[in-house]
């Protein structure tokens, strides 16, 4: 197998020779900084947001879109850097950012009407230079109309922020930038948590009742003589959801990546063909002509604002 | 001890051309008096070459070609002699304000700052032309000679110790100022020149012309000595402009206000200072036509205002009358004058010079000019209200917020801005979120929705044109805010929505192609219906 692959590597040197330097060569790409979204399975999936280029997040709504826009805004903020949100349709929620850990008095907040209003906010914001963080939400804008939003107007927010330090993030529905945007990740919720007091809990297990969290309507549990106490909503509470994330596209080269290549040189060499080396592992491909993981999962985690009222040893655990 | 004094010549003429620099290589002469018996107050050396001379009618000064008419501008007048203390106090703390158009600076201590008195005299000069002043300066130990040379003697003029008489002898007489009929008397002896005053013998001379020929006589020698009598620093930095013709259109106004921003910009930057707010008062044209039209409704009358007033508030003391234009033609887009204006006067409230002591450390953030002029354009995109930092009230009423300006933070301390933040709530914030915070997405406003019951929960829920079976629910939750006033008036319910698959075709609806959805949905009990809202996204 080794010789098969070492005459087959020199044949395509030959064929390509006068044509193509050193083929198999490898070229080191204009290294890309990135930041933390402070979500670290998103950090392990992308490597984080890259500085200098437009970031997609798409998704349907209750995907977990706007945690990972949170998230990304306390991770910023708490780094003393200046952002800015152009929200398309006036649904940004300060109470909720607050308690997932935003800095509000560093954030610029343009509350708009309209997807062409946003948009032009999002090119004087761009224009003015000097936010680390810039986010354009146009989550709840109709998918049809993000669509006709021209390709140039992409094209000019990717070179209105390369070779700054600004990490443009929009979210959306679908993904429109296509090849402008340099990481795409897709959303979505895969189910919610739901979690009650010790008493109903123990109300669903003495009726061999699944208490994952899901609350069975209390009517369809009385109608059959389910139970003699009901699984009362009140004493239920929305606990978070899980969220998956994939990786739909990405030009960054991650250190996963860097040390998949190292693998593969040493697997080359090595006395393990290279189908046993990479075995088992999940791989997709990602057009690089390199396989790499494509999602993760994660746990986001409800803040229910009357907590912050009540003191620490009341609270839920 | 030196004395610098500063001799601004036609200074009616050079107040008016102080506004229009086109002029400063043309003849010019200014006309006053009452319409319509205009006659030449002032006219430039230019103007005065060609013919031009005081007294003369406007319709006689116009048949010379080349010659530039002006109105008398003392509005102007008092600004240039502003801008004329600006540039002493640029220089000396001691200024006496002598007359309308000379000051004189007390040049002690200034050598080891600006060098030798000749250089200092010369960096007058220069500044002066940085304010649009041509200014003729002169040195001398003694004030008074020092204001005759600056009167008498063209641009720079040094005069050593022990030759105030022989530099002053050549003056003409008139240069002292004597009154009206002293000058005649003295031209009918044939005095023409302060040489020649000088030479008169002193007691003759007093039995005379009295004391005021004294006083002359000792001028003339350059023998009169008196102290400064210092001004008091002005904080008033203020610039006006009557027009011709009213302007209306928004870019005439701009070239305007651009050419009065430089002037009241270089000011502060002599004296060192930047302008905290700028105040910007138009006065309005009041329009016959208008007037015949409204008079059947006089209460209409009070409609237009006769003065439009915008004050500019800066986050950061500046003096760059271009960011400063920019600014204003933002503001005045946003909210133009009612009618077309027919004065302007600006005014800039003066600060310290900012400075700014910036971290290696530290991420880049905007420069206050620019995000100053950011926030300007995103103010008149999206309105004043719609931009800024969100701030919560304290008060748990939903969606209580209010909209700061935005700022720039202050405190940058070790690499890093603090976070106001008490020890035990770090603390405890650390240990609760151990996982990312579930983002709410807000409807503002909120949603209507329906929603059926069964037994006093919500088993169905419909919005935006699509149903959903609602698979598991929490609430109710009752919350209002201030219950000491209104009473708890709104039942909330977080829901997890399952959409049909017809709801997920639908592209009105608000969670297309998707089966579930989490939602907060209220019942409020004032308007006695169910709303959405928002989501948990």
């Amino acid at each position: 197998m080794r010789s098969n692959l070492a005459t087959l590597r020199s044949d395509v040197e030959l064929s390509l020779a006068g044509r193509v330097v050193s083929p198999f060569g490898y070229r080191d790409r204009k290294s890309v900084e990135t930041v933390l979204t402070g979500i670290p399975e998103i950090d392990a999936l992308a490597g984080g947001f890259p500085r200098g280029a437009l970031t997609e997040i798409c998704g349907p709504p209750c995907s977990g879109r706007t945690t990972v826009l949170l998230s990304a805004l306390a991770s910023r903020t708490a780094e003393a850097e200046v952002c800015a949100l152009i929200d398309a349709r006036d649904s940004f929620d300060p109470r909720s950012a607050e308690a997932a850990g935003v800095e509000l008095q560093q954030l610029l907040w343009v509350r708009c009407r309209s997807l062409d209003q946003s948009l032009r906010a999002a090119d004087l914001v761009i224009q003015g230079g000097g936010f680390g963080f810039i986010a354009l939400d146009l989550s709840d804008v109709a998918p049809e109309t993000v669509r006709h939003v021209p390709l140039n107007a992409w094209f000019r927010f990717r070179r209105a922020v390369e070779d700054t330090s600004t990490v443009l993030l929009v979210l959306e529905q679908e993904s429109n930038a296509k090849t402008c945007a340099s990481l795409v990740l897709r959303m979505s919720m895969k189910g919610a948590k739901w979690s009650g007091t010790a008493e109903s809990n123990a109300n669903d297990n003495a009726a061999g009742i699944n208490t994952a969290g899901i609350l069975r309507h209390s009517h369809e549990f009385l109608a059959h003589g389910g139970l003699a106490q009901a699984c009362l909503p009140h004493a239920r509470l929305l606990d978070g959801s899980d969220v998956q994330a994939e990786m739909l596209h990405t030009r960054i080269q991650s250190v996963n990546f860097q040390q998949m290549q190292n693998e593969f040189r040493q697997a080359q060499n090595g006395p393990v063909s290279i189908e046993r080396h990479f075995a088992g592992r999940d791989f997709a491909n990602s057009g690089d002509g390199f396989e790499r993981s494509t999602t993760q999962s994660f746990a986001a985690q409800s803040m229910w604002s009357y907590l912050h009222a009540m003191p620490v040893e009341a609270k839920l655990k | 001890m030196s004395f610098a004094a500063i001799h601004i010549p036609d200074f009616i003429v050079q107040a008016v051309v102080r506004g229009e620099a086109a002029l400063r290589e043309r003849a010019v002469a200014i006309v006053d008096g009452t319409p319509p018996l205009w006659s030449v107050v002032a006219a430039n050396r230019r103007a005065a070459q060609v013919g031009i001379e005081l007294g003369m009618a406007k319709s006689q000064a116009a048949q010379f070609t080349g010659v530039e008419i002006r109105h008398r501008l003392p509005a102007q007048e008092k600004t240039t002699h502003e801008a004329l203390l600006d540039l002493g106090w640029s220089v000396s703390p001691w200024v006496e304000d002598s007359v309308q158009d000379t000051i004189v600076l007390d040049l002690a201590g200034l050598r080891s700052v600006f060098g030798p008195e000749e250089k200092i005299a010369h960096e007058l000069a220069k500044r002066g032309s940085g304010l649009g002043l041509s200014a003729r300066i002169a040195v001398a130990e003694n004030i008074e000679v020092a204001i005759l040379a600056a009167r008498g003697l063209p641009d720079v003029t040094l005069i050593p110790p022990g030759e105030e008489a022989k530099r002053l002898s050549a003056l003409p007489v008139h240069t002292l100022l004597p009154a009206p009929e002293i000058l005649e008397t003295l031209t009918r002896w044939g005095v023409e020149s302060c040489g020649r005053l000088a030479a008169l013998p002193v007691i003759q001379l007093s039995e005379r012309l009295g004391q005021e020929g004294v006083r002359l006589h000792t001028l003339a020698r350059g023998a009169l000595v008196r102290s400064l009598v210092l001004a008091k620093p002005s904080d008033n930095f203020q610039e006006e402009m009557e027009l011709d013709d009213s302007v209306e259109e928004l870019e005439s106004l701009s070239f305007v206000l651009g050419r009065l921003l430089d002037q009241l910009c270089e000011r502060l930057a002599a004296r060192s200072l930047s302008a905290r707010s700028i105040r910007m008062e138009f006065e309005l044209e009041r329009s016959f036509e208008k007037g015949l039209q409204l008079s059947a409704h006089a209460d209409q009358h009070k409609l237009i205002p006769r003065k439009f007033e915008k004050i500019l508030t800066l986050p950061v003391p500046m003096r760059d009358s271009k960011v400063l234009l920019k600014l204003a033609r933002l503001r005045l887009q946003s909210a133009p004058p009612p009618a077309a204006v027919i004065k302007i006067v600006i005014s800039a409230e003066a600060d310290r010079v900012r400075t700014t002591q910036r971290g290696l450390f530290l991420p880049a953030s905007p420069e206050p000019e620019r995000l100053e002029l950011t926030m300007a354009r995103l103010a008149n995109l999206v309105g004043d209200a719609n931009v800024g930092s969100p701030q919560l009230m304290d008060t748990h009423r939903p969606d209580a917020i209010r909209m700061e300006r935005f700022r720039l933070a202050q405190e940058a301390v070790g690499g890093r801005r603090k976070k106001a933040s008490a020890p035990g709530e770090k603390d405890s914030s650390a240990a609760r979120m151990t996982k990312p915070a579930n983002g709410f997405r807000l409807l503002r406003p909120s949603v209507p929705a329906r929603v059926e019951l069964r037994d006093g929960l919500p088993v169905r829920v419909f919005f935006y044109g699509s149903s959903g079976e609602i698979v598991a629910a929490s609430g109710p939750w009752r919350t209002s805010g201030e219950w000491w006033q209104d009473p708890w008036e709104q039942a909330e319910w977080d829901v997890e929505v399952r959409f049909s698959s017809s709801a997920q075709k639908n592209k009105r609806s608000l969670n297309p192609g998707s089966e579930r959805g989490l939602y907060l949905i209220y019942y409020d009990l004032r308007q006695q219906g169910w709303f959405l809202r928002g989501m948990y996204d």
